[in-house]
């Protein structure tokens, strides 16, 4: 019996506690991580999800109607109970029915839309007062190239010739829809015309009236140059001329996108209408299928990654910054692993270790831990300054005279370089450990068949480092990807005319501004007119941000996974 | 500078041969060492005043205790050491009568004469085919028929041929033990080398493959001067014509390996070959 207790109950094994402890943070920081992803990946996707729109109807007894009027119609987008300190005074009584019904200190957010008509794009219904919420099935929710979103219930369209097809008319929802598809249609001919067509030619003028400038402000012009300016002024004219039918053109397609005008009323009993033109989109929210509802939602999805941006960027797509986002990802990329990986090799294999070797791994290792917004300020002092300015002063010497820097100002080469300066250390530190973890007999190997130092970092070391060198990589797009704050600093905008690729020569402008996914979520976030109209908004483009980030580290653990299963190490 | 080598080596040959006239069988000695002194770093020598020289086209075994230095001084032979840092020799070696520290021989041009096969085998991550090829790559060669005649020739010459003639363009990790190491024997011998150093090349492998790889050091020895470094004395007994015995960095006997085991002249040998130490 004695022997039994001594033997087994009392030696529990040290340490046990501290295998739930390690469990716990493992766990902490998972749930931190989910938890993250989940509140972005709901309120993102939410954003095109297609709502149903409530028409409620509040009580009169206390005047206090929207607008005057009982009825408004919206989607529910928040309740909230009401922070009883900051009631106005008039608003006490509301204490008192709270006591009989809680509902008097509960609040609805209710999206209206119809901003041009209301000023505002959401009201705030006391919940106590609503006498009724219906869901209609007429209501329409339409979406516009100005003010937002209209809810309303359609009247009758009518055509230029003065006839009218009314929406008791059973043909009704058929010819609203074929007249949707006709504006859509005209309005891509337009885009096409006035993007890439006329832009074309307005960046030929752009660039000769540029030259114009600069002999305008020479005070005195040699023959030479006077005919030059004059080829040039030449040349406006010619280019003018030929925009002038395209002008035309596009007046001719916009007036006719104002022909037909879509009569309605608005929830509230006033009668409106607008023409045709202005409408981008339109559904029944109340009428939809489950079906359509989800084909509504991936549309709307592909209509967001591939749309620009409208209204100052409260509206629309975001192809643009999405464009930007990863075109500057990927020139980051290509300039920080050659850079990196040069740099590592020589600290590792070529250097003699020592104590000035040691410092600089330590320098490299703290110039990792640098605030963003240092290198973007050094991106603009040195890039931007030093060496945009003398390319300018090399290249672009009448860009200079006429104050119009190249790349002396913004632009995605220098906000590239900044980032891949910033990763740089990432990549440094990466591939030295690849290289250190190359085994030693495969180098002796090497050198013992004739190779030289470098045929053998050439041939073997750094195609069998190749995986590590990658991670290092990796790591460097997840952090250069969605940074923001050195690129306040180096070229990035709010709204660029233009993208940084396209098919205008040479292709690649280097020198031009750019949108970004982090900035522009900043700029939705905190810089549009209506921030509270704009937050889903922010939570979606927050999605595509992490998604491209996700898929640009998908790829790049692919190529990895390839190369480790090629150059994976014999182990025996 | 082959010319001279050639020429060198006339002479050495004849010295040689006035020198060992009682060993008719001995062709010359390809490797000479002479008061040869190695030292990792200032303090600790692990080779002492070493002299001997190594004949040509004969397998010669190094054995002896662990940390004897067997495997620095092979590793001196091709100045694989060079890669540590801090370390010192005195005296020298000469290869065909030239020293293998002259200033003026690029170590790659020496290494080109040398091919190595290392305790653990160590095949490139690379296909069978660009394994073979690779000292021909790297001295920039790139003739295609030249190219496939060396690997044909270099894997018949390690018995590998018919084992792997189908898949050369497969990786070489795809190989067992015992064919990684004779693909990395014939990766030595693929540019022709005169000389084969090989440091304990069969202590990772099986009876079987190990049995293979000894057949093949028999095959080679008509071509190549062998220098074989092995922990196990039967395998010194079995492979090599001459065999030399260190002790604590110093070259305590040196003669034909059946002397040594049948006949050792000094106690210490004696008593190692006979197992009673080491």
């Amino acid at each position: 019996m004695k022997i039994k207790n001594a033997f087994v109950r009392t030696d529990k094994p040290a340490g046990e506690v501290w295998v739930w402890l390690t469990g716990l943070g493992l766990a902490i920081g998972l749930f931190m991580i989910l938890f993250l992803l989940a509140i972005i990946a709901w309120n993102g996707f939410n954003y095109f999800w297609p709502k149903k729109v409530v028409e409620i109807t509040l009580s009169e007894e206390d005047g206090y109607l929207f607008r005057g009027g009982p009825t408004v119609a919206g989607v529910i987008t928040q309740e909230r109970g009401m922070i009883v300190e900051n009631l106005a005074p008039n608003q006490g009584y509301l204490l008192d029915q709270a006591t009989d019904n809680p509902d008097y200190l509960r609040e609805i957010q209710l999206y209206t839309g119809n901003r041009d008509v209301y000023g505002q794009t959401f009201a705030y219904l006391n919940k106590g007062k609503i006498e009724s919420i219906e869901q209609p099935k007429g209501i329409l929710m339409v979406e516009r190239l100005e003010w937002g979103n209209a809810i309303l219930f359609p009247r009758k369209l009518v055509f230029a010739d003065g006839t009218e097809v009314s929406v008791e008319d059973p043909e009704f929802d058929q010819v609203l829809r074929r007249e949707l598809s006709v504006v859509r249609e005209r309005r891509s001919v337009l885009d096409e015309l006035e993007r890439r067509q006329m832009g074309r030619i307005n960046l030929r003028i752009d660039r000769a009236r540029n030259e114009l400038r600069y002999f305008n402000s020479l005070p005195v012009l040699s023959e030479r140059q006077a005919s030059e300016r004059a080829d040039y002024q030449d040349r406006i004219e010619r280019l003018n001329a030929e925009l002038q039918p395209l002008l035309d053109e596009s007046d001719r397609l916009r007036a006719k996108q104002q022909q037909v005008t879509f009569h309605f009323v608005l929830p509230d009993g006033a009668e409106r209408s607008q023409p045709m033109g202005d409408v981008v989109n339109f559904y029944y929210p109340n009428a939809m299928s489950v079906f359509d509802r989800w084909s509504w939602f991936f549309f709307k999805i592909w209509e967001f990654l591939t749309d620009y941006p409208r209204e100052a960027n409260t509206e629309g797509g975001i192809f643009p910054a999405l464009f930007g986002t990863l075109v500057m990802t990927i020139l980051m990329s290509l300039a920080v692993t050659p850079f990196g990986v040069l740099a590592a090799v020589y600290l590792r294999e070529y250097a003699k270790q020592g104590p000035l070797v040691s410092a600089v791994r330590i320098s490299i290792n703290n110039l990792a831990g640098v605030p963003a917004i240092v290198f973007g300020v050094f991106g603009l002092g040195f890039f931007i300054h030093v060496v945009g300015a003398q390319i300018d002063n090399w290249f672009f010497p009448r860009m200079v005279a006429i104050n119009t820097p190249v790349f002396g100002t913004g632009g995605i080469l220098w906000a590239s370089l900044t980032l891949a300066l910033m990763t740089v250390p990432v990549v440094i530190v990466a591939t030295e450990e690849a290289l250190a973890a190359v085994p030693r007999g495969v180098r002796e190997g090497s050198l013992a068949c004739g190779a030289s130092k470098w045929q053998t970092i050439q041939r073997l070391v750094l195609p069998a480092s190749s995986p590590g060198i990658l991670t290092g990589l990796i790591l460097a797009m997840a952090r250069g990807a969605g940074e923001v704050a050195p690129l306040l600093l180096v070229g990035v905008m709010a709204l660029a005319p233009s993208l940084p690729v396209d098919d205008l020569f040479p292709f690649i402008h280097l020198d031009r501004k750019f949108m970004h996914l982090g900035f522009h979520i900043y700029i939705v976030a905190l810089q549009s007119p209506d921030t509270e109209a704009t937050k889903p908004l922010v939570f979606a483009s927050t999605l595509v941000l992490i998604m491209l980030v996700v898929v640009l580290n998908l790829t790049a653990i692919l190529i990895r996974n390839h190369l480790r299963k090629k150059y994976m190490s014999s182990t025996f | 500078m082959s010319h001279s080598i050639r020429t060198n080596r006339n002479v050495m040959t004849k010295q040689a041969d006035a020198a060992n006239d009682s060993d008719a069988e001995l062709r010359g000695d390809i490797i000479q060492i002479k008061d040869y002194n190695f030292f990792y770093d200032q303090n600790s020598q692990v080779l002492f005043n070493l002299n001997m020289e190594i004949p040509e086209r004969k397998v010669t075994a190094f054995i002896g205790p662990s940390g004897c230095g067997k495997s620095t001084l092979l590793r001196n032979l091709n100045r694989m050491n060079d890669l540590i840092d801090g370390i010192r020799h005195e005296g020298d070696i000469l290869i065909d009568g030239h020293s293998i520290y002259d200033p003026l021989l690029e170590v790659i041009s020496l290494r080109k004469r040398i091919g190595m096969v290392f305790q653990k085998s160590n095949p490139f991550p690379k296909t069978i085919y660009e394994n073979i090829v690779y000292s021909l790559r790297v001295a920039g060669r790139s003739k295609k028929s030249e190219l496939d005649e060396t690997v044909e020739r270099s894997l018949k010459a390690a018995a590998l041929w018919d084992e792997v003639k189908d898949r050369l363009n497969q990786s070489a990790f795809g190989l067992s033990g015992g064919q990684m190491q004779r693909l990395c024997i014939a990766r030595a011998i693929a540019n022709s080398p005169e000389i084969l150093l090989m440091d304990e090349p069969c202590s990772a492998l099986d009876p079987i493959a190990t049995g293979k790889i000894e057949e093949l050091i028999h095959e080679l020895k008509k071509d190549y001067t062998i220098v074989i470094v092995t922990h196990n004395m039967q395998q010194a007994a079995r492979v090599s014509d001459r065999t030399a015995f260190f002790y604590l960095g110093k070259l305590i006997e040196y003669n034909d390996t059946e002397s040594i085991f049948m006949n050792p002249k000094n106690p210490q040998t004696e008593a190692y070959v006979s197992g009673r130490f080491g």
